[in-house]
């Protein structure tokens, strides 16, 4: 008799491939918005046009009055004020200037420092003809070619920052992100890691701290911005990257700013995510690799001992 | 013969017997299933209405849902004047009136946010606009906001309990 | 009492107690199956194979769950996919096994319908069959309930929903399974009991009587012929091991079992490690909100063709067409009148039409049910459901009329 085996299985593969492309690939495709990434470029942003003096930075920062709310501790500049009194004066506690350099898209620091509602694409928040002002004050100019100025500005954060290569995930995601998201997987609060103390009533005044600057958080933002332990699993990371490029892409109104991470930056804050919400993903690649050799040779051996015995029955 | 009818009709009583005993404690298995005391004393909130301020929205939980309440103002009022739909959303208590309703988008269950200045809600999540009064001013949101069961005690507004102003408004097809 | 003797060994000890030869031979070496059959006979081994997988990874979840609403989620998401050695292995396990398993009983039961195999004596085994798809059911559902995410918490608020009745506004019987107005704590408890604990001993004892009911019919062949198994059975024992049609179920058709197994774990651990979003859907890592909906509920893969039957109209038409496509498939052996016991595409135009029709207007139904009930998928949804039902109301007639093969 004709074996109809293949035939039989061509059948059924078919069939469950139809369903699963129906349910997943397609399902999705028609569920959620595809947005292309613009790989970081900021193509709205003006261009760079002068080169800037590292000295000249470093004077006009302190002149300008930029760490009036923010620290640069690498300079040895601490905090005008802790985290949650300044989230109570701000919103959200302003970013340590040290490594920003490194971290953001030079176009981007150029366009904050002149005109942050407009750089953070929150103007629909933050709208200056009805004076609503972002907390961030602009940069007005110290009197000079304002371009200038600014280049020389981002020149100094550059100088000052370490090279881009050296840049962690942590201290990506801690800079960009972690000062409104927590991470309760990495233990991370928005004022910080939070220590192991002693005692339990420190613990809770820590905790008590948190719940004041998440207030403050809320208060600006609207909403308590969410914790992103899991965020790497429960989103595409093809969505994490187009949404951190460019929020309002995803959720026209969101009070979520655009951040104006580099790719690499991006990456970073992505790897970040990968140990908080899928910690055991090396581990998962290579015992799956083991486990389906092994496979493959008990489906062997197991054809083998078929043969075998079916040897007498035909 | 009659000793063998004897038996059977016995085995038929012995099985009877054993058919109570297993509807009784099929009734105590149910009852186990049942919410606990805790859980319905949690189903009602009494809330005092004399607290709340006027145009100052205040958002309550019942039931593990938002409760908006809002205190209208008389100038509220005024505009609400001529408008049956709204009229019949009022919630009057004393001289006071109020919207209580389930703070849900009736469109797929987001929690719209109150904009003092312009008095209304505003729902992120598709833009569904609602009014002072609850009632859909911009679509998708297929209805007003629903108002959950309350009953006027007095003062106190006590949400979980069915009253007649709410039985009402319910089969006046007000709400759900 | 029995007489016993000395046993000579520990095999003849045992076999003077248990007759462990009997049952070899009665479960194994003298269960004798048809020749004339292919790999598809094989699902009912992956099933158990799966089952087994489901059980064993089940256990170590069970190890470390918490399953109370504040510890549930952390449990899941940082407990066993974290700090556990391997209890990321054991869950990506159960939660892809417990879709996979779905998509082999489909398999299982659309060849039960394919080669007739509900017929002739064979009813029991295709009504048990059909018990322990909806004990299945119940199992997934409870156990997708236990991660405590966003989707886990609004599958069943809408799931429970459904116990309203529609117009019946059956809200205290809703509250009854919930135990509380909301899913909160009473409901994560005794979904967690019926999942760990009663669901499974039903599906145990579904799956004993599941086998019970094989051994008197025997299984069935792919050309639906009556074997005369003791003729068979003796021209096989006697020697004839080639001429004979039947074969011992151990070791002759387990081997290919095994070889069918082996392939089937290929795809299976496959899934496991690399694709496995299907199954454990990301909208879950999101940790039960009760104040803020998913932008899209759907329910897992394996229910969205009984879901899309509900959802295109009101709602209560669409309660009754969905409870009628709950149980219908139970009622097959009764619906389908045909003398005949043999494969659908012999049967005649059209039952072979019905057949495969019902085949792809379920995998219409299931697309339809995933996509949101926009436009022209809303259309789609409704057509396919019609014909859904018409289907099983044509079948006794369309079978009735069916000529003798």
């Amino acid at each position: 008799m004709k074996n109809k085996e293949p035939i039989i299985l061509i059948v059924v593969i078919f069939f469950s491939l139809v369903t699963y492309y129906l349910v997943e690939p397609f399902a999705h495709g028609v569920m959620h918005k595809h947005v292309d990434s613009e790989n970081f470029q900021y193509a709205d942003l003006p261009a760079l046009t002068k080169s800037g003096n590292v000295a000249n930075g470093e004077e006009l920062i302190i002149n300008a009055g930029c760490t009036g709310c923010h620290s640069m501790e690498k300079a040895g500049m601490p905090a005008p004020m802790d985290a949650v009194t300044a989230a109570q004066s701000y919103g959200v506690n302003p970013p340590d200037l040290s490594e920003v350099g490194a971290l953001y898209d030079d176009k981007f620091l150029a366009d904050l420092i002149k005109n942050p509602a407009h750089a953070l694409k929150v103007e629909h928040k933050f709208d200056a003809s009805k004076g609503e002002m972002h907390p961030m004050v602009p940069f007005y100019g110290m009197g000079g070619d304002i371009d200038q100025e600014v280049a020389d500005m981002v020149a100094y954060l550059k100088n000052l920052a370490v090279s881009p290569s050296d840049v962690t995930p942590a201290m990506a995601f801690e800079n960009a992100c972690g000062r409104c998201h927590a991470v309760e997987y990495e233990n991370w609060t928005q004022i910080g890691t939070k220590p192991s103390f002693k005692h339990e009533k420190d613990s809770l005044a820590f905790d008590i701290q948190v719940l004041e600057y998440e207030d403050s958080l809320k208060k600006y933002m609207g909403k308590l911005p969410p914790d992103l332990s899991s965020y790497i699993r429960s989103r595409s990371e093809d969505f994490l990257i187009t949404f951190i490029e460019n929020p309002q892409n995803h959720l026209a109104g969101t009070a979520m700013p655009r951040v104006g991470v580099t790719a690499d930056t991006a990456e970073k804050v992505l790897e970040y995510m990968r140990d908080a919400g899928d910690t055991k993903r090396h581990e998962r690649e290579s015992i799956g690799k083991v486990v389906m050799i092994y496979i493959v040779i008990f489906a062997i051996f197991a054809f083998l001992w078929k043969k075998q015995v079916w040897r007498d029955l035909h | 013969m009659e000793n063998n009818s004897r038996r059977g009709f016995m085995g038929k009583a012995f099985g009877a017997v054993a058919a109570v005993g297993a509807v009784g404690s099929l009734v105590a298995m149910k009852k186990t299933w049942d919410p606990l005391p805790s859980v319905k004393a949690a189903g009602f909130t009494t809330l005092d209405m004399t607290v709340y301020q006027e145009g100052v929205m205040v958002t309550e939980k019942w039931r593990g849902k938002p409760i908006f309440v809002l205190k209208k103002s008389a100038e509220v009022m005024e505009n609400e004047k001529g408008n049956p739909a709204a009229e019949a959303r009022n919630i009057k208590i004393g001289d006071d009136n109020f919207m209580v309703a389930i703070g849900l988008c009736t469109h797929l269950g987001c929690i719209p946010a109150f904009r003092p200045a312009e008095n209304d809600f505003l729902c992120a999540c598709h833009g569904g606009m609602f009014d002072a009064s609850g009632l859909v001013t911009k679509v998708p949101p297929p209805r007003g906001f629903d108002i959950p069961p309350f009953k006027i005690d007095g003062t106190n507004l006590i949400l979980g309990e069915v009253g007649p102003e709410w039985q009402s408004m319910k089969d006046n097809g007000v709400t759900l | 009492m029995a007489h016993f003797t000395k046993a000579t060994s520990v095999k003849d000890w045992l076999n003077q107690r248990l007759a462990i030869e009997t049952v070899e031979k009665v479960m194994m070496s003298e269960y004798w199956i048809p020749k004339n059959i292919n790999f598809l006979w094989a699902m009912g081994m992956v099933l158990v194979v799966t089952f087994v997988l489901l059980l064993v990874s089940g256990i170590f979840l069970l190890m470390y769950y918490v399953p109370t609403v504040d510890e549930a989620f952390y449990s899941v998401n940082y407990t066993i996919m974290r700090e556990v050695d391997f209890g990321w292995l054991w869950r990506h396990i159960h939660g892809v096994a417990a879709s996979v398993v779905f998509l082999v009983i489909y398999i299982h039961m659309f060849t039960g319908i394919y080669y007739g195999s509900y017929k002739k004596g064979r009813e029991m085994i295709w009504i048990s069959g059909m018990l322990l798809f909806v004990a299945f059911s119940a199992e997934a559902f409870s156990g997708y309930m236990l991660p405590w995410g966003q989707m886990s918490y609004w599958a069943g608020m809408v799931i429970t929903n459904l116990f309203s009745g529609g117009s019946l506004h059956a809200d205290a019987l809703v509250e009854w399974i919930r135990g509380d107005y909301v899913p909160a704590q009473a409901f994560l408890g005794r979904f967690f009991m019926l999942h760990v604990l009663l669901i499974p001993l039903a599906i145990v004892g579904l799956i004993g009587l599941h086998f019970a009911a094989l051994r008197i019919p025997h299984v069935n062949n792919q050309d639906g012929e009556e074997i005369d198994f003791n003729a068979e059975s003796k021209k096989y024992l006697d020697g004839d091991k080639a001429g004979s049609k039947v074969m011992r179920f151990a070791n002759d058709f387990m081997s290919k079992d095994m070889m069918v197994v082996g392939i089937f774990l290929i795809f299976l651990f496959y899934l496991v490690f690399w694709n496995y979003s299907f199954a454990l859907d990301p909208v879950n890592f999101d940790p039960a909100d009760g104040l803020k909906t998913p932008e899209h509920i759907y329910p897992e893969w394996y229910f969205l063709w009984s879901y899309e039957i509900l959802r295109p109209f009101n709602i209560d038409l669409g309660l009754v067409l969905f409870g009628f496509a709950q149980v219908i498939f139970v009622f097959l052996p009764f619906l389908d009148r045909s003398p005949n016991t043999c494969p659908a595409n012999r049967r005649g135009t059209m039952f072979k039409v019905w057949f495969w029709l019902m085949l792809s207007n379920m995998i219409v139904l299931t697309a339809m049910g995933k996509l949101p009930p926009e436009g022209i998928f809303s259309t789609i949804g409704l057509v396919a459901a019609i014909v859904f039902v018409v289907q099983w109301i044509a079948l006794p007639f369309i079978t009735s009329r069916e000529k003798k093969v």
